[in-house]
């Protein structure tokens, strides 16, 4: 109560005078004599004391009054710095209102028309963020709660507060996240949005605007930190000088912890090159086994080191091109020795398959995909096409054609292909796209198809997608489905759209498709929404199709609203 | 080109946060058709899931709200989507054009209801005036039950005193016994502070017991004050006055700003305060609205916006509160979007001089110009580089304090609220746009 005011002593002493009397009773205590300013001290004097109880209260009332009527202002206080300014232009005033309807649709779910407005968050997060918008400040608490909530909001999320963002999480402990969240480009958010804006005033992501902190600070945080600002320290600089922030690795490295180590470690995928390699190669005798996997997965990656070397020599000592190229013979390992070892092969299978298989596995899967083509002088495909047999105990050869070895190498070429985001054998291992009538269910398809859809460039993920769904529905698209990226392109919509038509005249029921009927209401083109609209009105009156599709022609409409506020 | 709403006034007028939440929902053009305004009303009709569409009107003026959904919600999620839509995207809803009929037939109806209501409220005024002898008496007869209250108030008031209020049993508790009493003697104002004394933090007790005794005591004198201060008085024991009675006294006509809102709910009862400012008489006004649960307030201005009409004053030594007379066109935008402040120093210096003339003021509307918003571990303060006032929570939930803070961002803003002995209490903060954003909710 006090804190607002600064008062003499005196009338302070006055009142705590007044204050202990009345805690302990006039019975017990007797009433203090006036004190305080001369007229304070004449008004106390005229009050009638004949009842001790009934004076105090209007001494108590005399002095209170005066106090209010009398309060002063407290000392000043310190303000601390102002948040940057931020450059980016302001959100238009329709996708302000447009965010505060999303941001308070976080709770609890209305049902009805449409699908749930917290699902359609991220998209437009993603896409504010992709136009190099800043919302209004007043916004930004709420912004910053959600994101506190939904962790996959939160690169966007940081990402458009910028530098307010920030400045506002130095302040609240709540939103300490912000400061432990790398916002730019290649970390977070959708792949099809672009996340590079060509912004034109020059400032670059303003959520990197902790990239420029002084030396100390950077040289604090990496000693003084949380562990998760630490990862987030190193992955920026990562981003910015990779010999930098290897640098730092290495000089905190021994005194780490292994989980911690092992999280430090991955954060050098970011910008890893063959200068890193002798810290891995080091790392390779850690006392940590998942240290040491780690870092012979990061060596397998990259093409020239001494790993990848001396895996390409245990494939070619497994596999051999046989009968003048006709064929692909396999001798896998006999043992799993220290060299293998400590190239991060583990010697039992945590699978459960035969040892030997495991290990030949773990060899083609960090094993250079080229060293394959160029041994060979064959394509991907030509490879993948050959049959493949044991070669046996003296190594002449079972029957070729037996198939031994085939799945086991294919799902090591598969691996190898997303571990190295190599296009080419990630096609040739999807096979062409398939084709409606054929039995085109690639048994020959190796791998996760969705992780090897994902090494791909998005307009041909689509583009195969469209046409596995064309010809097997949506049963088991919905893996593949999730790697493309969103919006759909219009022929992957129109096939999706397509499909659900078969599937509501099939008898099927819209909720045995609900994964994808959700997924669905977030990625389908906007442009798709005449066609939805037309399903809707064609199916049935009052079955759960009509329902849904009206549902999901809503959503459209919604979503090309919201999108198209947000275009400047 | 009228002014459109800004969000946060149109949601702020949702009876709940599911209709925000629908409301929201409905914000796109899809499922409008036939939208137009001209500038005194909204329409449109929204289709449902049903095969007639929903129609909405929306009288801004009031506001006032129609729609033939049968939601009990009032206004409804269909009345608060076609305001968004209005509000966020104004080609969607085309100005200039005319009601269309169903439209046009019952905004007409609204009118003429509007008049008859006036034209009963005078009739009733005239009534009370029409027998002033038994109006007097029974004035008299209450007068005497508010006396014998405020007495009895006295003496409970000096008991625990003399007992002492560290004395658990007696000090502590029991006040809402007493509460009743005074709802009893016809003394709501009474009632209502005294039953606050339960939830009173002990160190503040005592001048809260002070601050009633005086109230009581001068209510024993109160033929003896002079008028004005006899007025407040008789005010904030629980005397009221008919909204009817006030407008037919004398009123202020003037463009009157609004400086902020703050709703309080309880479980019966809604609370709106709006609060004015004159922009040529400078005079600070208090309107109160209220609404049950589901329902908003009834009366809505944006904050911001200024509105030309007389207020009529309730009488008191320090004349804040007003009922809303005659108006004069709708909310216009202000021609200064930010109303003009002063520094800390100055606003206690306000307050002490609104305590002077009425010593029960807790607060003084108060417009803080060039302060920054500063959480350290002591909590809120305001600063303008000279002097610091302390940012009296009174309820404020944590979000609208972070807001307060982003929205200065360690910058100098002008703010709107109550300066009190408390502190100052923040209701409307004021971008650097000028735009108004309320710290209420």
């Amino acid at each position: 109560m006090t804190a607002t005011r600064t008062e003499p002593a005196a009338q302070a002493d006055a009142w705590e005078e007044l204050r202990t009397t009345a805690l302990l009773g006039t019975d017990r205590r007797p009433l203090p004599a006036p004190a305080g300013s001369p007229a304070l001290v004449a008004a106390a004097t005229a009050v009638d004391r004949t009842d001790p109880a009934t004076a105090l209260l209007e001494l108590a009332a005399l002095t209170a009054v005066r106090r209010r009527a009398g309060a002063r202002p407290g000392a000043v206080q310190p303000a601390g710095p102002a948040a940057p300014a931020d450059p980016r232009p302001e959100l238009p005033v329709a996708a302000a209102r447009r965010l505060t309807v999303l941001l308070d649709g976080r709770s609890g779910s209305a049902g009805g028309t449409l699908a749930n407005l917290t699902e359609l968050l991220p998209q437009w997060l993603a896409t504010a963020r992709a136009r190099g918008l800043r919302p209004p400040a007043a916004l930004l608490p709420a912004l910053l709660d959600s994101a506190r909530a939904r962790s996959e909001l939160r690169g966007d999320a940081v990402a458009l507060a910028g530098p307010l963002g920030r400045w506002l999480a130095e302040r609240n402990p709540d939103w300490r996240f912000v400061l432990r969240t790398v916002t730019d480009a290649a970390g977070t958010g959708d792949p099809a949005v672009p996340t590079s804006t060509g912004d034109p005033t020059g400032t670059g992501d303003p959520g990197a605007v902790g990239d420029r902190a002084a030396p100390g600070d950077e040289h604090r945080i990496w000693h003084e930190g949380l562990f998760a600002e630490r990862v987030t320290h190193l992955t920026r600089l990562r981003r910015t000088d990779p010999a930098a922030g290897l640098d730092l690795l290495r000089g905190t490295w021994t005194t780490e912890r292994a989980e911690d180590r092992l999280l430090f470690l991955d954060a050098l995928q970011d910008g890893l090159s063959p200068a890193d390699e002798p810290f891995l190669e080091a790392a390779l005798g850690d006392r940590s086994k998942n240290v040491r996997a780690t870092a012979a997965e990061l060596l397998s990656t990259l093409a020239g080191s001494a790993l990848a070397t001396r895996m390409a020599e245990r494939a070619r000592a497994a596999v051999r091109l046989a009968g003048t190229g006709r064929a692909l013979l396999v001798t896998p390992p006999s043992e799993c020795d220290a060299a293998m070892q400590r190239d991060g092969v583990a010697p039992k299978s945590p699978t459960g398959r035969g040892e030997r298989a495991w290990w030949f596995g773990e060899i083609v899967a960090a094993t250079p995909l080229r060293t394959w083509t160029d041994d060979t002088g064959l394509t991907p495909a030509r490879l993948l096409g050959l049959p493949v047999g044991d070669a046996g105990p003296d190594g002449s050869g079972t029957d070729p054609a037996d198939g031994t070895w085939t799945d086991d190498l294919r799902e090591g070429w598969a691996r190898a292909a997303v571990r190295q985001h190599d296009a080419d054998w990630a096609r040739a291992l999807l096979g062409p796209a398939p084709r409606p009538g054929r039995d085109g269910r690639t048994a020959r398809t190796a791998g996760a198809p969705a992780k090897l859809l994902a090494v791909l460039p998005a307009p041909e993920r689509a583009a195969w997608t469209a046409a596995f769904i064309q010809a097997h529905g949506l049963g088991e698209a919905f893996q593949l489905l999730g790697a493309c990226a969103t919006p759909w392109t219009p022929p992957l919509s129109t096939a999706v759209v397509a499909a659900l038509e078969r599937a509501a005249s099939s008898g099927t029921y819209p909720w045995s498709h609900s994964g994808v009927l959700g997924m669905t209401e977030r990625a389908l083109a906007p442009e798709a929404a005449p066609a939805v609209e037309a399903l809707a009105s064609d199916a049935a009156p009052d079955t759960a199709w009509a329902e849904t599709f009206a549902r999901l022609a809503g959503t459209l409409r919604f979503r090309a609203a919201m999108l198209a506020e947000l275009d400047v | 080109m009228e002014e459109r709403w800004s969000t946060e006034h149109v949601l702020s007028l949702a009876p709940d946060a599911p209709s925000r939440k629908a409301a929201g929902k409905l914000s796109s053009p899809a499922p409008w058709s036939g939208t137009g305004t001209d500038g005194q009303a909204l329409w449109g009709e929204c289709k449902g899931s049903g095969s007639t569409p929903y129609r909405t009107v929306v009288e801004l003026t009031t506001p006032a709200y129609r729609c033939s959904c049968p939601s009990r919600k009032f206004p409804c999620k269909h009345a608060l989507g076609l305001l968004l839509l209005w509000s966020g995207s104004p080609e969607a809803v085309p100005a200039g054009g005319e009601p269309a009929d169903w439209a046009a037939d019952w905004l007409k109806e609204r009118q003429e209801r509007t008049e008859q209501a006036a034209e009963r409220r005078t009739a009733k005024a005239e009534a009370a005036a029409a027998d002033p002898a038994a109006a007097r008496r029974r004035a008299e007869k209450r007068s005497a039950r508010v006396a014998a209250g405020a007495q009895e108030l006295r003496l409970r008031l000096a008991d625990r005193i003399r007992h002492g209020l560290a004395d658990d049993g007696a000090g502590r508790s029991g006040w809402e016994e007493v509460a009743a009493r005074m709802v009893d003697a016809q003394a709501p104002g009474l009632a209502t502070k005294v039953r606050e004394l339960d939830h009173t933090a002990q160190g503040d007790l005592l001048e809260e017991y002070a601050m009633l005794h005086l109230l009581a005591t001068a209510y024993g004198r109160v033929d003896e004050l002079p008028e004005a201060l006899g007025a407040t008085v008789r005010a904030r024991v629980g005397f009221t006055t008919e909204t009817a009675e006030l407008l037919t006294g004398p009123t202020v006509r003037d463009r009157w700003q609004v400086l902020g809102v703050r709703d309080t709910p309880d479980e019966r009862l809604t609370t709106r305060r709006l609060w004015l400012r004159g922009a040529k008489t400078g005079r600070p006004a208090l309107l109160l609205a209220f609404g049950r649960p589901g329902q908003a307030p009834d009366l809505a201005l944006p904050t911001g916006q200024v509105l030309e009409a007389e207020l009529a004053f309730h009488p008191g030594a320090r004349p804040l509160r007003a009922v809303l007379g005659t108006r004069h066109g709708a909310p216009q935008p202000s021609d200064d979007a930010v109303p003009a402040g002063v520094s800390p120093a100055e606003a206690l210096a306000g307050y002490g001089a609104a305590v002077a003339e009425d010593p029960w003021t807790e607060s003084w509307p108060t417009v803080l110009t060039g302060v920054i918003p500063v959480h350290d571990v002591d909590g809120w303060h305001l600063t303008d580089g000279r002097d610091t006032l302390r940012l009296h929570r009174a309820g404020l939930p944590e979000p609208a304090l972070w807001r307060l803070a982003a929205v200065s961002g360690g910058r100098p803003v002008t703010l709107f609220g109550e300066c009190g002995h408390r502190g100052f209490t923040p209701v409307t903060v004021w971008d650097e746009l000028g735009r108004p954003s309320g710290l209420t909710q």
